[in-house]
């Protein structure tokens, strides 16, 4: 008997259930992944299409910004400029992958290996999605998150939520704590809510005191106070608690809004390595699959050939340039990984001692726990495919008008490249670092931010747009004061 | 084990209301460029629906770094030429960094498609369609029944049984009459009784029994108190369908850009009772000195030369109405496109068609084309005849065109439902 999982090319639902048995074996039994549970959805391409407006998240409050988004993909999809994604897959518990329809049955498995088991086991156990992710709360959240804009919708007018929404959807970036630990998103969602309910009474209470004659207070004046006491990072939290202006369900928009921020924050620190362990698992499960007699040899060939396709990596001089391709880069690395355990050379033990003779799968299940791309690279990336990749260094200074190359792959340039590629992964190198530094609360009530470049940029004409929405959420003056370059 | 669930037969359109809002707010910009589209555009793009709108202040801007400043180091894949200390010359800005530039800066505009539907809202939105509500509400012709609730009487075959026997049911209960089944256990009791020969209590349940007959009987199974009929009451029914009358004039003096005018005008017009009306029938009627039905083709790209006798085309008109379109049963509206013309000698016949036609349509939009022959000091034959009748009428609407561009100015006006002039 055949021992072929499919012998054809198009998919059914109880091929699909064959197949994704045979990879859940791999999955667990070689691999060792440990994931959520899987839900996998089959989606049309208008569903698609409609997915990616929305962040690929599954529901989503309404906005114009998504209307556009959805614009923008349908026009470029239509007139063929970009193809659809094979998948999405939602960082939730069960974790839901969407696979189009349009795809062929290797495609379908691929997939399956690729995000219900790559990306799922990302998102269950590295360390960033478990501290700053919900997997659970995410999709009760947003159901939430939903109803309740709606409700502002009817209760105070799609203008005004629209224009809150806008000036919230501009600070997204800064609405996360990013040194500390934030509470669990709908860890007891009642409980909050109920906070918010009791603080709103309260406030009530407050408007009535207001109208009691009260005891003369002592006045004394004091200096006014430096609030806040240090300067705040997460600039959405700031304005959502001590706006002088902002109605209660402004804030609670704002809070929305920063959630979701916080939901999507660690997907920007990990796509090198979401994206290679994703590609990682998939190529070892088909591969085995291969191995095992389970996939006929023209899918095998079906699926290296679009495996390849996405492993596209074009050089700096090409057209096509943009950036590092974070599938084949990102598996690179860990393909790497395995190599310098189990097959190290003199220069491997020379630089990573510590991994040479290591198990290899525990080491790259370790990766995908304690790392971010840019921990990663900095950690991991070795000389050999420093080489490979043909890695160069670019020095590029304001005032003049040539750039000059100041390493490339040879051993002195090994550490330089290391570091500046780490860098680059960091979320300093595309977000400025602003934050507040202080609100004036008793006389001008004048919000000040700062914002610290890094090595002598400049913010681009965003600026004063952005700064007109945040007078929109403050309602008093704010300035941004440039506190000079760190070295 | 995975949970594979197919669900390709989810309502699509999810978008549909982000869709909106993102229109809604580019509302004005819009209404600019689907104006001038019209204005400037071919009809048959239009006709096609999609029109390419660019808008403005669509960006969502947030805080970034300016690429050009700072001094920056990068690192790049594929170096197949250089070795340290090599110079380059700046390339335009973004020539490398794959990560950074590129969102929000600058570039605030955003281009896309506005389909046949939206399109089509945007031309109409202002406008509204003169005279439709008097018409539906003044003549009711067309009276459907319409259920309204019920009634105590009525006719016997709109007998509500449900209804009259829950009445019936109720009153029963209230009044606590007897039911067939107690009277039946007593009687069986009766039997027994007999049987025994327990005097006593024959004699007892007899009294019982005839004292439940009695309130049976004065408490009826049935009364007409209960009885209810299902109530209609006639409701003007709105008609829905409307026929168009595009009637111009195709003599000598009428050129090709005269025709193209018309046929803009007479496009709007169409697309308007399109979305106003179910069933919108267009008659195409053309004129010189005599009128004759053609069909669209025929209508705007054949040209004849001759006189002008208008009184024709509007004689045909009302034959036409006559034997085909019932008046209760159609909104009737005329739109004549001419250059005025008319023989003097058709004055009186002008004026006797018009007064069968005016009474019966609900709209009569005439647009007279200018061109170079007439100076626009003098009226033209035809525009005094219906600038006379205007006063008498008040849904004969009349303008001028002079140039491509006004058509939807003069649709807009005539169609602006408000007092015109």
């Amino acid at each position: 008997m055949s021992k072929l999982l499919f012998d054809s090319d198009d998919w059914t639902f109880e091929r699909l259930r064959i197949a994704e048995d045979a990879i859940a074996e791999i999955a667990y039994d070689e691999l060792h992944l440990d994931v959520y549970p899987n839900q996998i959805e089959i989606i049309s391409s208008d569903q698609m299409l409609e997915a990616y407006a929305s962040n690929g998240l599954p529901m989503m409050y309404n906005h114009w910004s998504f209307g556009k988004h959805f614009l923008m993909e349908e026009q470029s999809y239509r007139r063929g400029q970009s193809g659809l994604a094979y998948e999405i897959v939602i960082n939730s518990s069960p974790c839901i992958s969407y696979l189009m329809e349009e795809n062929s049955m290797t495609m379908q498995t691929l997939v399956i290996a690729h995000a219900a088991y790559g990306h799922n086991h990302f998102f269950k156990n590295n360390y960033l999605f478990k501290q700053w992710t919900d997997a659970e709360g995410i999709i009760d959240y947003l159901a939430f998150a939903k109803k309740y804009i709606n409700q502002c919708e009817e209760h105070h007018g799609a203008a005004e939520v629209e224009a809150t929404l806008d000036a919230a959807h501009a600070i997204m970036d800064y609405g996360v704590d990013r040194y500390k630990r934030p509470t669990r998103l709908s860890k007891k969602r009642e409980q909050e809510q109920q906070e918010q309910r009791e603080e709103y009474v309260q406030q009530q209470a407050n408007e009535l005191w207001r109208t009691l004659p009260t005891k003369k207070k002592k006045v004394v004046k004091e200096e006014e106070a430096v609030f806040p006491k240090e300067p705040q990072e997460n600039i959405m939290y700031f304005i959502e608690k001590h706006s002088p202006v902002l109605e209660s369900w402004q804030r609670e928009i704002l809070r929305i809004v920063r959630k979701i921020s916080q939901y999507f924050y660690p997907q920007r620190q990990t796509k090198l390595m979401n994206e290679g362990w994703a590609t990682f698992t998939h190529y070892y499960i088909m591969n085995r699959l291969w191995e095992k007699g389970m996939i006929s040899e023209g899918n095998y060939l079906e699926f290296i050939h679009s495996h390849s396709n996405v492993l596209t990596q074009p050089t700096f001089s090409s057209k096509y340039y943009n950036g590092f391709n974070p599938y084949s880069f990102g598996s690179e690395m860990f393909d790497d990984i395995r190599r310098i355990c189990t097959e190290p050379t003199k220069e491997d033990e020379e630089y990573f001692p510590h991994l040479v003779g290591q198990d290899w799968l525990e080491t790259c299940l370790d990766a995908v726990r304690n790392y971010r791309d840019e921990s990663f690279v900095a950690q991991f990336l070795s000389p050999t495919l420093i080489r490979k990749k043909r890695l160069f260094e670019i020095t590029n200074n304001q005032r003049d008008d040539y750039v000059t190359v100041t390493s490339i792959q040879d051993h002195r340039g090994y550490d330089a490249l290391r570091l500046t590629l780490s860098k680059q992964y960091s979320i300093s190198k595309y977000q400025p670092n602003i934050q507040v530094l202080s609100a004036s609360m008793s006389s001008s009530r004048e919000l000040k931010l700062t914002f610290s470049p890094y090595n002598g940029t400049e913010l681009n004409q965003n600026k004063t747009k952005i700064i007109e929405y945040i007078k929109y959420l403050w309602g008093y003056p704010v300035s941004i004061i440039n506190t000079g370059s760190l070295p | 084990m995975a949970n594979i669930i197919d669900r390709r037969l989810n309502p699509k359109d999810k978008t549909i209301k982000n869709r909106q809002k993102f229109l809604e707010r580019s509302r004005d910009q819009i209404k600019k460029v689907v104006k001038d589209a019209i204005s400037s555009g071919n009809i048959g793009d239009i006709e096609d629906g999609k029109i390419r709108v660019k808008v403005k202040g669509m960006s969502e801007p947030t805080f970034g770094i300016d690429p050009k400043s700072g001094n920056k180091k990068y690192v790049m894949p594929g170096n197949d030429q250089f070795v340290v200390g090599d110079k380059e010359k700046k390339q335009q800005e973004g020539g490398g960094q794959g990560t950074a530039g590129g969102l929000g800066t600058g570039e605030d505009e955003f281009e896309f498609l506005l389909n046949q539907d939206e399109f089509l809202d945007f031309i109409f939105e202002d406008l509204e369609l003169p005279n439709m509500v008097k018409k539906q509400m003044k003549d009711v012709t067309k009276v459907k029944p319409k259920r309204a609730g019920f009634t105590n009487s009525g006719n016997p075959s709109q007998l509500d049984v449900v209804r009259s026997l829950k009445n019936s049911l109720g009153r029963r209960i209230g009044l606590g009459r007897p039911k067939n089944e107690e009277l039946e256990e007593l009687e069986e009791e009766l039997e027994k009784a007999e049987k025994v020969g327990d005097e006593k209590l024959v004699e007892e349940l007899k009294v019982k029994i005839e004292e439940l007959k009695r309130r049976q009987i004065s408490i009826p199974w049935l009364d007409p108190f209960d009885v209810r009929y299902r109530n209609f009451v006639p409701t003007p029914q709105p008609m829905t369908k409307a026929v168009m009358f595009c009637i111009m004039d195709v003599s000598g003096s009428m050129g090709e850009a005269e025709k193209d005018m018309a046929k803009r005008f007479f496009f709007f017009l169409h697309m308007f009772l399109k979305r106003k009306y179910e069933k919108v029938e267009i008659v195409f009627i053309r004129h010189h000195e005599f009128a004759s039905e053609v069909d669209e083709e025929e209508f705007f790209h054949s040209r004849e030369s001759g006189g002008t006798v208008v009184s024709s085309a509007l004689k045909l008109t009302k034959k036409i109405i006559d034997d085909r379109y019932n008046v209760d049963d159609w909104n009737l509206y005329i739109a004549q496109a001419s250059d005025g013309d008319n023989f003097t000698h058709d004055k009186n016949d002008t004026v006797t068609a018009m007064h069968t036609l005016l009474p019966i349509v609900q709209y009569f939009a005439y647009m007279e084309i200018l061109n170079g022959y007439h100076s626009q000091i003098t009226n033209t034959e035809l525009w005094d005849i219906y600038d006379s009748l205007a006063e008498q009428y008040d849904h004969l609407h009349m303008r001028n065109v002079t140039e491509v561009v006004d058509i939807w100015k003069i649709f807009k006006e005539l169609f602006k439902g408000t007092q015109h002039v």
